[in-house]
């Protein structure tokens, strides 16, 4: 998993069915040292908001095993809103 | 999944077995701003739709191939949207 910040929303009405049901959220991915090492569009499983740092699982098949999906072109999904970031005994700031 | 802009098509006769009726398009990866970033790719086309110019979203590696009506296809990028809009937080 990777950690990441919400920066923006994706509004689509052409896209495969199977994100009809979702919202998309644009997020910074965070390095090491927090600063942006790319990005990406992710569902939002956890209600996470614009500005919230997030724990970003990027991988098919945990993806439709979170979404109990069988088949589906899933990669990015959000799994969690991070409260609290410690990197080498040092207090990160998420907000 | 990432933000491209469709920049051509490609048109291939004679594929794979599986692959039939499938679109493809170039498409220029873009950063979160819509500058591009790193090489373009050759995306299948999963919402039928897309087309030259318009700003899409693509899934990259393995995913690609589910968004294709037959599963077991050798495709690693595939369009799953067109976007209307990105809203994106000032600053960021």
């Amino acid at each position: 998993m990777k950690v990441g910040k919400v920066v923006g929303t994706v509004v689509s009405t052409v896209n495969i069915p199977l994100l009809d049901e979702h919202r998309l959220l644009l997020c910074d991915i965070q390095d090491v040292d927090g600063d942006v090492a790319g990005h990406t569009i992710c569902i939002d499983v956890v209600d996470a908001g614009v500005g919230d740092a997030v724990l970003i699982l990027d991988e098919g098949s945990s993806a439709r095993q979170i979404l109990g999906l069988d088949a589906g072109a899933i990669r990015a999904v959000i799994v969690g809103v991070i409260d609290e970031l410690v990197v080498d005994g040092e207090l990160r700031d998420v907000g | 999944m990432q933000l491209a802009r469709v920049i051509g098509s490609v048109v291939a006769t004679e594929k794979v077995e599986g692959l039939a009726g499938v679109r493809f398009l170039m498409i220029q990866p873009l950063d979160k701003n819509q500058e591009p970033v790193g090489r373009t790719v050759v995306a299948a086309d999963a919402v039928h739709m897309a087309g030259p110019g318009e700003l899409v979203y693509f899934v990259s590696s393995r995913e690609a191939a589910e968004a294709l009506p037959v599963r077991f296809v050798p495709v690693d990028h595939a369009i799953t949207g067109i976007v209307d809009e990105v809203h994106l937080v000032a600053g960021s």
